[in-house]
């Protein structure tokens, strides 16, 4: 499914998780770990961990302390702990994200794991790739391309029963 | 002059410089302590640093000597990837007759992006900060009587991380309240954070007049004002104010002042002890509270690591 649209109409987050998970479901070893960003990400870790087969544990990564704009952006206000409760060491590792932008984030994610050890590999999934990439990371599996304005910040929410939507909002500035 | 309050944040609200907890919105608090949680995983990994404050140089300047202080902010800044440089300025070249300004001024054109400051004059970080460059922040590590804003915030996540809600909690500080400037800070930072009952504990001649006026309930009477607290905060009674006319003895203050088991045991069974160090063991503290199940002294330590982090971290994100 290719999906490419302007930020008039967004897709439904839920049929690009389904897409996601069917992409991953063939793909991933059984034992592959779940890293989720947060906090998109890590919504997503979960529900993949829960609905995909295998024995997947799950971490949490707030990719804060490692970012490069601290001077520019100062630090998030919400910092929230990264939670890796399992050997990183030699395993293998799907970092999760909900939007694939300038590819920082992930760059941040990567070295936030190899602080904890040397896994034997990490792929990247995400729910949306949005183009504008700053840095050589593509993502393995991706729920859908899309195009958004530059302007505008996209991200997911995730209502009271559980459903995942995509929204867009002007960037917030510090 | 400058307002001692709006110094330490900038036109957006945000903390600029460290100064006092004194006139900190509680936001700005729990944000610190929110950080702070985040830190202390870090500092329970293998590899204890991360890349946040890379190229930033932070200048550690102890005009009074302090170990344990200094280290914990060393080893705080180096865990954040900062370039930390301590300076034993109580032996340099102040001694030689050069000012404190010029002193920063010298090390400021040294490319320096944070200055950690203790200083034996109550205000002295504030003058540091009012003559600043605008890209340069200021944390007061102690300054004479008056504030120790990084102890008073490392002792109110040590008391969350124990007892979780402020507003509930009754707090005793006991000991040397009138040179303390743990106490003021700690005194201002419970008092924001909504705790409904702040004690003060000592002898006369250890408590400052006017000190009803920050809020808190005044005891000279060990027993009594222990009863049903949550929280005991034990002051290290410094040995010079023994010389004065203060105190008649050690052993006299400790029969009447020191926080021994079967005093302890008038607080609330699940209190906790704080003490910010270094202890005078069978002074204000019997080894028996001090090593006992009750103390949270260690954690102290272990937690102001991840306090100090948070406070230098949210600094050198804030511009001016």
């Amino acid at each position: 499914m290719t999906m490419t649209q302007t930020n008039q109409t967004l897709p439904d987050a839920e049929a690009l998780f389904a897409d996601l998970k069917a992409q991953m479901a063939p793909a991933i070893a059984f034992n592959a770990k779940l890293v989720g960003v947060y906090s998109g990400g890590a919504w997503l870790a979960d529900r993949l961990a829960a609905e995909l087969d295998g024995e997947h544990e799950v971490g949490y990564i707030d990719v804060s302390f490692y970012r490069d704009d601290l001077s520019t952006s100062g630090l998030k206000s919400n910092v929230r702990s990264t939670q890796i409760s399992f050997s990183v060491e030699g395993a293998h590792i799907v970092i999760v994200d909900d939007v694939l932008f300038t590819g920082r984030s992930i760059r941040a994610a990567i070295n936030t794991l190899f602080d904890y050890g040397r896994p034997a590999s990490i792929q990247l999934a995400v729910l949306v790739d949005r183009g504008g990439r700053e840095l050589p990371i593509a993502a393995d599996y991706v729920g859908a391309p899309l195009i958004v304005s530059r302007d505008l910040m996209l991200a997911l929410s995730k209502s009271d029963d559980g459903k995942f939507a995509l929204t867009t909002e002007p960037w917030k500035a510090h | 002059m400058l307002s001692k309050k709006n110094l330490q944040l900038n036109d957006n609200g945000d903390l600029h410089h460290l100064l006092a907890i004194e006139g900190l919105p509680k936001r700005i608090i729990e944000r610190i302590l929110d950080t702070a949680e985040s830190f202390v995983g870090i500092n329970e990994r293998e590899v204890k640093v991360v890349p946040l404050l890379r190229g930033k140089s932070i200048f550690n300047i102890f005009f009074e000597n302090s170990t344990r202080t200094r280290t914990t902010f060393e080893i705080a800044a180096k865990r954040l990837s900062a370039d930390v440089v301590s300076l034993d300025v109580a032996r340099s070249s102040t001694n030689k007759g050069e000012t404190i300004l010029d002193t920063i001024a010298n090390l400021t054109a040294m490319h320096a992006d944070m200055f950690v400051v203790r200083h034996s004059e109550s205000g002295a970080p504030y003058l540091i900060a009012q003559h600043a460059a605008p890209h340069v922040h200021v944390v007061n590590a102690g300054d004479g009587r008056h504030e120790h804003p990084t102890q008073g915030l490392l002792d109110m996540f040590t008391i969350r991380k124990y007892k979780k809600d402020f507003t509930r909690l009754t707090v005793a500080i006991v000991g040397d309240i009138l040179h303390s400037r743990v106490a003021r800070s700690q005194i201002h930072a419970l008092t924001t954070l909504g705790v409904p009952e702040v004690r003060v504990i000592g002898p006369r001649t250890l408590l400052p007049a006017d000190i009803e006026r920050l809020g808190v309930r005044v005891f000279t009477s060990l027993e009594e004002g222990l009863k049903g607290v949550d929280v005991v905060t034990m002051l290290r009674l410094q040995n010079e104010r023994m010389n004065g006319a203060l105190l008649p003895s050690a052993s006299e203050y400790f029969s009447r002042y020191g926080l021994t088991p079967q005093k302890l045991a008038l607080a609330k069974p699940d209190a906790i002890v704080l003490h910010p160090g270094p202890m005078n063991r069978g002074v204000e503290i019997d080894s028996a509270v001090a090593d006992g199940k009750q103390s949270v002294i260690l954690p102290q330590v272990t937690y102001g690591i991840a306090v100090r982090m948070a406070v230098m971290a949210i600094l050198a994100g804030s511009a001016r």
